[in-house]
């Protein structure tokens, strides 16, 4: 039998998140060392599974298969196609990253890190899903963890608000798509008399025009809230600014994918015929996310307020590109969902280090952070360059494809999508330039220690991923392409 | 030696990157370590780039050297690299002016780690922009060399610098949006981005076919050429500068460092100039035809608002900016003149003007702008008026400060006269307002250097500098040794110019 | 006639335990009466719980006992959850000393699971009503027991009052739906009752009077959080899972053999009603400050949920609903549990009570929120896959706009759980010195807590097998 790596990479986390409950609460440090192993272990064997992805062969790879409940169809079935190895890849540096960085974490780092890690195992596990239920299975579990993480060890003004805002938001669009979900199980089970919850089985449903027509919109919106969708997206500034340092990087790294990806699994690859239909009106509320959330970004004053409505504007290019539905604008999504998931990560990262040191991350009472920390400096600006869709960045990479989506469904919209460009450029530039230079506040003087190691490790290996995505496409592009055939074949045509 | 003659052009344009690279983990306290290895590391894509000159075949038709690689396989994007005459003279220039530039700099003090990061960064930048051969990497490496710069002037500028840097980047970078979108465009229509392909698809396009979807009917192949041809003319009008958007040029000089500016001055501006000559006339050669007035009209307009503006200012730097904008609108001239009358003999001496212009521009404003920083450097004004009567004082500096500004003025004998001569000659026959006019311009270019030369160097001695702790040395041997290049240049070419031309001229005949 | 035993088996070995603990009482020291009456019971519960299991299967669904009861997998099933109930509810009983101490109170717990367990089996209108008065009288007390606590003895009488007007009122339609069929078997009256009347129907909603007060349904739901903050809190446990329980035992039975056809107004009545009580429920719960009038009308508004499945009426719905059921037993059990444990150190039921409580005991906290994840609706624990069931089970019979109110309901209910776990985990003590005040778990509350939340997780992971039992059970009702 072969290795089983992706419920291995699925289930270290989770089990990582018992044992991890199992030990004592003072052995803060074998805690955290355990948390490290595991994480490093997750990413080792994503790297694994990225690399070791045929893609010659194509389509979905890895695949395991139990019946979980046989009389209503529901099985354990995992496999990973182009579009979800590289998010199985991007949530494995995150959770390592995230680890990393919370280190020094103190108060309760056991539930901390075992609640991350059973967030963790969530994400893992959605992004490997194959089936219907499992699906929905993880999505929770990658949820709800969230609440306590931010409530317990979130920022104190706002978290319990914040928290509980994202939870039930989250909640909402959740089991909307559920009902949705539901109804395609049903139906399905009219049309071929088979009871499963196999969203390879579904896809062959046949689902009429109606019926698709109806229920694409719940589903699709469901999980796209999680994506940021205007206009439900206000519980993502709200959540990421409220967020721990590792939670946030969690979030719009890795969570806001996952509704992306849900939205796009579920939603446009089960009910092809419903996403022509209803293509326009997601363009549409993508496009107000693109422009509007730069705009908000524009005007913010605290750095994570600004980073989350850039989250929500590059979240907006992930919906754009897919409701293109084209292979452009499809392959722009998938590597948007990586570049901003790594982007992300690390502006949160960064944001968090000066944080934890100035006290303050209201623009203007910051400034001169490159003296003090220059390592934060770089990465923070590299991480801007990919946000503004620099060239030689990830953000590019992946941009440009979107825009060329755009361009081939309604052209006009590109050239309005792109003036959340020059938006973006703007407030990441004022963002760098107050932080990062000018003079420091005599405030901040001798309170500013380095940051330590692992936390270079951290946002070492963020900048690298970023770079190297940006100059050298060729490594994740091919793959995501393959998984856009796969989605392209269900839409007919292309 | 066998890798880099079979992968000359990217050893050329990656090799600073990889020096960049190396230098990131010295230790921040070696300064002149740091300095040392950033003048050799750039020096060694000029040697390249010489043996580059040498093994160019100016007779051969289309790009040489050409290099291929994959790189973006699913928008059919390929790292495409190669030069014809035309790119073989600005890379030229690249590479001459960054070891100059560095040379230049080697005054600074702080941050010196990050700062040739930060140059040798922007030469693999501008250096891309000329080899590409594919329009991605061309839009790639185009936005890549911004970031240097922004960073050089936010840095190491000076006072408004913070002003100045954002007004660049946003302006650049939204000037380059409608660049972008065209690109994109293309890229849709037809699945590729190598130029080569484009250039003959994108012509062979029927003028009345529809194109772009437009509320139930469809653009005509006419209408989208002629919104892409001024997409295109924006974005590189813009980092050219024509007037009227020339006004982030001045504040992006005046507050950047001084080497900054010498590249700034010397390459950037080209490469707006070179986006014309690449892409504007190849891909749109009827509404270049069309609009050659407009355009015409906008250059004599640079030439002649370039000129006033920098008569009227007080501030050294601040006139040597805007003479840049007025030696650029003779570029830009030669490239209206050129797109008139496309296939003429005349067109094709207006751009041997053009290009040549870009060429001694780059090589005089660099030395224009060096020389500011010189003064600046000692007297910390650079306010006309506080200058004065310095010849006596700086006498080598005098004499090499007159010198450039007789290039820069157009001084027969000197290579600024041939390219001007050349340009307004193209220009004569096909569009005489204009030309009569850039000569009016002309004329202006002469008044303001002379201002600038007699607030320096002449007139009443400001006894400031004369004596005690103000008293200004004269130039040193290190500053003698960065102009002698440029000046030996500007010497030979104004009165040698064929060795050069004759590429030029050969790539400008094949090409249109 | 037919006389299998077996059928009764659990039953028969729950009045040998009673008896046992009867005569061993007195044997018993003083000092260790506690602590031996309670091991007693809950042993002697969790042997019946084996052998049952083990040797009472019914091979076949039958009428037996002179037509009295069933003996089927559906009233198994629910007797199974019955005595398990009882059991957890027997080890929680243990450090309750007015409870422990009183052989005479777990008799009575013995006497109300004997009830129960015939709740779910009878066929007979007349054994139904015999079971349910079996169950309820011994609840009666039960809630009242702690005499020397007013609170005790008023939601005891309360208790009583409620109970025995809905009991008269449930008889009173029992005659009359004999009156219109002439026949007091249930699947006989099926046949009699196929065309309704007013008059018929009528009888039907003094049923559900009934029934409902024994599920704690909207209107007939006021007595739960007086009765629940008022008993002591195992027993309250005890109320809202077991005899909730049985009495959706009774709803299912009687709903499906009496209506077997789809669609009646029957069915959009208890929509409508189930409508009704999710909202309500979970509209009051959000405003209580003290958890166990938090936990009561969550309670109720779980009943709501759980009657999607009854309204489905299909072979899903009814597992469903009986999944819906197991899933809450072993939830709320626990959630009661917690709420034992720690109200006995913190002495106050009040939700600011349990500031700092995961500093206090992290594995209390944990516990704790496994129990409210699950009521929930998160997984990976059963509460999830409960939900997800009974939604489905609406959602194949078109049941949409039921499905709909259900999950609007349950994101009210995600804002008061998570609101709870937020004063566990978040809020500190005033002092902030939670470690000088540890919370003590003790042996048999260990063991009850670690038994319910490990199962709450099974149900949510491996619910194959559990899902299978139940399909068994609604199976045997079609």
């Amino acid at each position: 039998m072969q290795f089983p790596i992706l419920s291995v990479i699925v289930f270290t986390p989770l089990v990582t998140s018992l044992l991890i409950l199992l030990m004592k609460p003072e052995r803060k440090t074998e805690v955290r060392v355990a948390a490290l192993a595991a994480a490093s272990f997750a990413l080792l064997l994503s790297i694994w599974v990225f690399i070791s992805y045929d893609k010659t062969a194509a389509g979905y790879q890895f695949l395991e298969k139990y019946s979980w409940l046989p009389a209503l169809g529901i099985s354990y079935h995992v496999g990973v196609d182009g579009m979800s190895a590289p998010l199985v890849l991007l949530t494995g540096v995150v959770m390592f990253t995230g680890v990393l960085i919370s280190w020094g974490i103190d108060d309760r780092p056991r539930e901390f890190f075992a609640f991350l890690f059973l967030l963790a195992g969530g994400v893992f596990g959605v992004f490997v899903s194959l089936d219907l239920f499992m699906l929905f299975f993880f999505y929770e579990i990658a949820v709800f963890p969230m609440y306590l993480l931010i409530v317990i060890w979130g920022w104190v003004k706002t978290r319990e608000y914040a928290a509980m805002k994202l939870t039930l938001y989250l909640f909402l669009g959740s089991v909307m798509a559920l009902v949705g979900a539901l109804a395609m199980y049903w139906v399905n089970y009219q049309n071929t008399g088979i009871l499963t919850f196999d969203m390879l089985q579904l896809e062959k449903a046949g689902f009429s025009g109606q019926f698709q027509y109806i229920w694409f919109m719940p589903v699709f919106m469901g999980f796209a809230i999680l994506g940021g969708i205007f206009p439900f997206h206000n519980w993502s500034p709200d959540g990421h600014v409220a967020a721990p340092t590792a939670v946030s990087m969690f979030h719009a790294g890795v969570l806001m994918k996952l509704g992306a990806f849900a939205a796009l699994r579920v939603g446009v690859m089960l009910l092809p015929e419903g996403a022509k239909q209803w293509a326009w009106l997601i363009f549409i509320l993508a496009m107000v996310n693109v422009v509007y959330g730069a705009f908000i970004a524009m005007i913010q004053t605290d750095l994570k307020y600004v980073i989350g409505f850039s989250s929500v504007s590059h979240m907006g290019l992930v919906m754009l590109g897919i409701a293109t539905l084209t292979p452009e604008g499809l392959t722009g999504a998938g590597l948007q969902m990586f570049s901003h998931g790594v982007m992300t990560a690390l502006f949160f990262a960064s944001v968090g280090m000066i944080y934890d040191r100035a006290h303050t991350r209201m623009i203007p009472e910051l400034g001169g952070m490159v003296k003090a920390l220059p390592f934060v400096a770089i990465a923070f600006t590299v991480g801007g360059l990919v946000g503004m869709g620099m060239p030689g960045f990830s953000g590019f990479v992946a941009e440009f494809p979107i825009f060329m989506g755009v361009w081939k469904t309604q052209w006009l919209a590109a050239v309005i999508a792109s003036i959340s460009i020059i938006v973006t450029a703007a407030y990441i530039l004022i963002a760098v330039r107050k932080v990062f230079f000018g003079k420091m506040p005599a405030k901040f003087e001798g309170h500013m220690t380095p940051i330590s190691a692992l936390d270079k490790v951290a946002l070492f290996t963020l900048v690298l991923l970023m770079t190297g995505l940006g100059m050298f496409p060729n490594l994740l592009a091919p793959m995501i392409s393959l998984g856009v055939q796969n989605v392209l074949r269900l839409l007919g045509g292309a | 030696m066998d890798f880099i003659s079979t992968h000359l052009l990217t050893s050329i344009l990656f090799f600073p990157i990889l020096a960049a690279l190396a230098i990131l983990f010295f230790p921040t306290e070696q300064i002149k370590l740091i300095r040392w290895t950033a003048l050799i590391a750039s020096l060694v894509p000029f040697v390249l780039s010489l043996l580059l000159w040498g093994r160019f075949d100016a007779s051969a038709a289309g790009f040489q050297f050409s290099e291929q690689y994959p790189w973006y396989d699913a928008i059919h994007s390929s790292f495409h690299v190669g030069v014809d005459g035309l790119s073989l003279t600005m890379v030229m220039l690249t590479t001459l002016l960054t070891p100059l530039a560095i040379l230049a700099s080697f005054g600074v003090t702080d941050r010196v780690k990050a700062y040739m990061i930060l140059f040798l960064l922007l030469e693999t930048g501008m250096l891309g922009v000329f080899m590409a051969v594919d329009l991605l990497i061309f839009f790639v490496f185009w936005e890549v060399g911004l970031v240097p710069m922004y960073f050089l002037i936010n840095q190491w500028g000076s006072a408004n610098r913070n002003y100045a840097s954002l007004k660049f980047m946003i302006y650049t970078m939204g000037g380059s949006l409608g660049l972008l979108l065209a690109i994109q465009m293309l890229g849709v229509l037809f699945q590729t981005y190598d130029l080569v392909t484009i250039y003959t698809r994108w012509n062979a396009l029927e003028a009345s076919a529809n194109l772009l979807p437009w509320f139930g009917s469809y653009l005509t192949v006419e209408t989208v050429k002629t919104i892409a041809f001024w997409a295109f003319v924006i974005a590189f009008a813009i980092k050219v500068p024509v007037w009227p958007f020339h006004t982030w040029l001045p504040d992006a000089h005046t507050e950047a460092p001084t080497a900054g500016s010498m590249l700034l001055a010397g390459v950037l501006l080209k490469l707006g100039a070179y986006g014309f000559l690449r892409l504007v006339l190849p891909l749109y050669p009827a509404q270049s035809a069309q609009y050659a007035g407009w355009l015409a009209f906008l250059a004599v307009m640079a030439i002649i608002f370039g000129a006033l503006g920098a008569y009227g200012q007080n501030d050294f730097k601040r006139l040597v900016a805007y003479s840049s904008v007025n030696h650029m609108g003779f570029v830009l001239l030669g490239v209206a003149a050129a797109a008139k009358v496309a296939g003429t003999a005349d067109a094709t001496i207006a751009l041997n003007g053009a290009v040549f212009q870009m060429f001694n521009h780059g090589l005089s404003a660099a030395g224009m702008f060096f020389l500011v920083g010189v003064i600046y450097e000692r007297a910390h004004t650079r306010d006309l008026n506080q200058l004065g009567g310095l010849f006596p004082i700086v006498p080598v500096y005098g004499a090499i400060l007159l010198f450039t500004s007789m290039a820069s003025l157009g001084l027969p004998g000197l290579s600024g006269f041939v390219s001007e001569f050349l340009v307004v000659r193209g220009a004569w026959a096909s569009m005489p307002i204009f030309a009569a006019l850039a000569m009016i311009g002309l004329l202006m270019t002469g008044a303001y250097i002379l201002k600038g030369i007699k607030k320096v160097l002449h007139g009443p001695l400001n006894e400031h500098w004369a004596h005690g702790e103000h008293q200004l040395t004269d130039i040193s041997a290190r500053e003698v040794i960065v102009m002698a290049p440029l000046m030996a240049l500007i010497l030979i070419l104004g009165i040698w110019p064929a060795w050069l031309l004759d590429v030029i001229n050969k790539a400008m005949s094949m090409l249109f | 006639m037919n006389l299998n035993l077996l059928a009764i088996l659990p039953e028969a070995l729950l009045v040998l335990l009673a008896v046992a603990i009867l005569i061993l009482d007195p044997l018993f020291k003083a000092d260790s009466r506690r602590v031996n009456l309670g091991w007693l019971a809950a042993g002697g519960l969790t042997l019946i719980l084996l052998i049952s299991f083990l040797a009472g299967q019914p091979a076949q669904n039958e009428l037996t006992l002179g037509g009295m009861v069933r003996f089927d997998w559906f009233a198994f099933a629910f007797k199974m959850f019955f005595i398990f109930a009882a059991a957890i509810t027997a080890l929680l009983m243990m450090d309750v000393d007015a409870l422990a101490n009183r052989a005479e109170a777990y008799v009575l717990l013995l006497a109300a699971t004997i009830g129960m367990n015939l709740m779910a089996a009878s066929a007979d209108l007349v054994m139904l009503y015999l079971a349910i008065e079996t169950t309820s009288i011994p609840l009666y007390v039960l809630a009242g027991f702690l005499t020397d606590n007013d609170k005790s003895t008023e939601a005891g009488f309360k208790y009583l009052l409620f109970g025995a007007m809905t009991s008269a009122i449930l008889l009173y339609g029992f005659s009359l739906l004999f009156g219109f069929a002439g026949t007091t078997n249930l699947a006989a009256m099926a046949v009699s009752l196929a065309t309704p009347t007013v008059f018929s129907l009528g009888a039907l909603l003094l049923v559900l009077v009934g029934f409902g007060f024994k599920t704690s349904i909207v209107p007939f739901h006021f007595w739960a959080p007086d009765v629940y903050e008022g008993a002591s809190t195992p027993i309250a446990g005890f109320l809202s899972t077991a005899s909730k329980a049985a009495g959706f035992a009774v709803l299912l039975r009687f709903s499906l053999t009496v209506f077997p056809q789809t669609g009646s107004q029957w069915q959009y009545t208890l929509a409508v009603i189930s409508i009704l009580t999710m909202t309500i429920g979970n509209l009051v719960a959000l405003a209580q400050k003290n958890i166990k009038r938090m936990l009561a009308y969550s309670s109720i508004a779980h009943a709501g949920y759980a009657l999607i499945g009854v309204v489905a009426a299909s072979t899903l719905g009814t597992a469903s609903a009986v999944f819906y059921m197991m899933a809450y037993i072993l939830t709320n059990l626990a959630a009661f549990a917690i709420v034992t444990v720690a109200g006995r150190v913190i002495g106050s039921d009040d939700l600011r009570a349990y500031d700092g409580l995961s500093r206090r005991s992290p594995y209390l906290a944990l516990a704790m929120l496994v129990a409210f994840l699950s009521l929930a609706g998160m997984p990976p624990f059963g509460g999830f896959v409960a939900k997800l069931l009974v939604f489905a089970a609406g959602v194949e019979k078109g049941w949409i706009g039921l499905v709909i109110a259900g999950i609007i309901n349950s994101i009210i209910g995600v804002y008061y759980y998570l609101t709870t776990l937020k004063y566990v985990y978040l809020y500190r003590m005033e002092g902030e010195d939670e470690e000088s005040y540890p919370i003590p778990v003790s042996r048999p509350y260990a063991i009850a807590l670690t038994v319910l939340v490990a199962g709450v997780i099974l149900l949510g992971t491996f619910f194959a097998p559990w899902y299978d039992l139940t399909v068994k059970a609604a199976a045997s009702l079609f």
